[in-house]
């Protein structure tokens, strides 16, 4: 479990704290997205989950164990965070050395390391690629080679920053897999996003902030529903839950829809004179 | 009068096998907004370069055809005189940003342009408020988030006040409500400023509503050219990997269901209007 524990959080040089009261829990197996708008303190907040920041004020503790006491490089193992701009994570001079960075640091032995690459870069599609330079990537396949060079070393805890930032529809899908492969497998998930329309799709829970506090925690259904609490943090609400909306003010729908192919079916018998009314 | 014109252009950079631009042909008209849209890795990052001249002349490479911007040769004539009239705002800020503070960033590259002091603080001022970031001018750069910076490289390039600006994925890191206010400033820099608008995307619900025309590549091809509406007709998201809006997403799964409603919904409004109807 990560555990936040009234977290605040300022720069050394500004006297403004970016972080303000902060408190909440993400247990195991958990789907979170954090939500908001930019300069919320979403990104500083999670920075805070794998100890590369640590709390002016308060405590984070990650299984137990506060984050103040345990160096980086051993919370790095359980707590991977994904960064925002992939390309600011490479340095090695092709694919498959840059995967194998992090296992050969742990000092795991070859044989172990070569399967381990060779499973993770199947699933990610870029085995093909495994002799480029990570620099000769598109900025989506380099995003995807960020997350498989983190997942390789079977971290507990995945925090992806912008996941889904300047990614095509093919990436998005493949995304959207590794998460349901992750949860499959009981690891925690926490995406650091503002994709209202992604998030829509996967149904997590919800933590919004805006200007450094939490503002809503819990059921996205019941966030994308807040109008009013949606733009306050900088996002809109998924097209869905508009289109929903209007039809409920029309009269035309009574009940909820309940992701896309839900609302097909509705919109189907709607046409059709039948009974979603 | 063509502002673009882009005759039979392929590209292959020095450092990789396959050639990544494939005979392309196109061009675009003052004042126009165009999305250039398509899978990651179709080109559309390299065509955005061969059209601001950075390739051929900083990205190596066999380079045949030509590209014309604003009467400029853009393999010829310094890339330093194309940016001052083409901006492009590149897929990651972090690449964009040189200096320490928000102010002074955006001054950069009409300091290098030796432009009057009082003639730069004009600028920069206009260009911190059309962006509406006037707020973080004394900010530090790396106080900023991904967001803020993005915005800030743009402020950067229209302070040049550019005939044309390239926008390669502007919205990526930006939140829903950022983002719109961006498609709104991208729609008052064509309308008021006479800018023309490049805008590289591959989410499209937000460039629906401001642009006037589609250009689809895939694998290095330019496969569709046409009004965006009609694109949607074609399977822009299994087909050219295109992240379409939710609305063209019910539109798709009625039609595989054998229901037509004629013309792809652009807005709820129409879409409403369809089921009204019944």
């Amino acid at each position: 479990m990560i555990a936040v524990d009234d977290l605040w959080f300022k720069y050394p040089s500004r006297d403004e704290y970016v972080l303000r009261d902060i408190n909440l829990e993400i247990r195991e197996g958990e789907l979170v997205s954090i939500m908001g708008d930019n300069g919320a303190g979403k990104t500083t907040l999670v920075k805070h989950f794998n100890g590369l920041l640590k709390a002016t004020k308060g405590n984070v503790y990650v299984d137990d164990k506060n984050t103040r006491e345990v160096p980086v490089s051993e919370l790095a193992k359980k707590v991977a965070l994904v960064f925002q701009y992939p390309e600011k994570m490479f340095f090695s001079e092709n694919i498959q050395d840059e995967v194998a960075f992090s296992l050969k640091n742990f000092g795991y032995e070859e044989g172990k390391i070569n399967r381990q690459v060779e499973k993770i870069l199947k699933i990610f599609w870029l085995w093909n690629y495994r002799n480029k330079s990570p620099f000769m990537l598109s900025g989506g396949e380099q995003r995807r080679l960020a997350i498989a060079s983190v997942l390789v070393w079977n971290p507990k805890y995945v925090i992806m920053d912008e996941p889904t930032a300047g990614q095509d529809a093919i990436q998005r899908e493949i995304i959207l897999n590794l998460i349901n492969i992750m949860l499959r497998d009981k690891k925690t998930v926490v995406l650091v996003t503002h994709d209202v329309e992604f998030v829509a799709e996967i149904n997590p829970r919800i933590i919004l902030m805006n200007k450094g506090e939490i503002i809503f925690d819990g059921e996205s259904q019941k966030i994308f529903r807040d109008k009013e609490i949606l733009e306050a943090a900088g996002l809109t609400q998924p097209s869905l839950y508009k289109l929903e909306k209007r039809l409920r003010e029309e009269n035309i729908l009574k009940k909820r829809f309940e992701g896309l192919g839900d609302a097909t079916e509705k919109i189907i018998s709607i046409l059709k004179g039948g009974s979603s009314k | 009068m063509d502002i673009i014109k882009v005759k039979s252009l392929s590209f292959k950079y020095s450092y990789t096998e396959e050639t990544v631009l494939k005979n392309i042909s196109l061009s675009i008209k003052e004042g126009e907004i165009v999305l250039l849209a398509g899978a990651s890795g179709c080109g559309k990052t390299t065509l955005a370069r061969a059209i601001v001249g950075l390739i051929p002349q900083f990205y190596e490479g066999e380079y045949k055809g030509e590209v014309n911007v604003l009467g400029m040769n853009a393999a010829k004539i310094p890339i330093s005189k194309i940016s001052s009239q083409v901006g492009y705002l590149f897929q990651n800020p972090e690449n964009q940003i040189f200096m320490t503070t928000v102010e002074r960033d955006t001054a950069f590259g009409l300091e290098f342009r030796g432009f009057s002091r009082d003639e730069m603080k004009e600028r920069v001022i206009w260009a911190l408020e059309k962006i509406g970031i006037e707020k973080l001018a004394n900010k530090r750069i790396e106080e900023l988030s991904g967001g803020e910076k993005q915005k800030v490289a743009l402020a950067g390039i229209l302070a040049l006040r550019p005939r044309v600006i390239i926008l390669d994925e502007p919205t990526a890191y930006l939140s829903p409500l950022s983002s719109r206010k961006l498609m709104n400033t991208i729609k008052s820099l064509n309308t008021e400023d006479r800018i023309t608008v490049i805008l590289i995307d591959h989410r499209l619900d937000l460039a629906v509503e401001v642009a006037d025309r589609i250009l689809v590549m895939k694998e290095g091809e330019l496969h569709l050219d046409m009004p965006i509406r009609e694109a949607f007709k074609h399977n822009l998201s299994k087909e050219y990997g295109v992240n379409v809006p939710t609305l063209i997403k019910i539109y798709d799964e009625l039609r595989k269901k054998g229901i037509d409603i004629g013309e792809p919904p652009l807005s709820i409004d129409e879409l409403l209007q369809v089921i009204k109807e019944g």
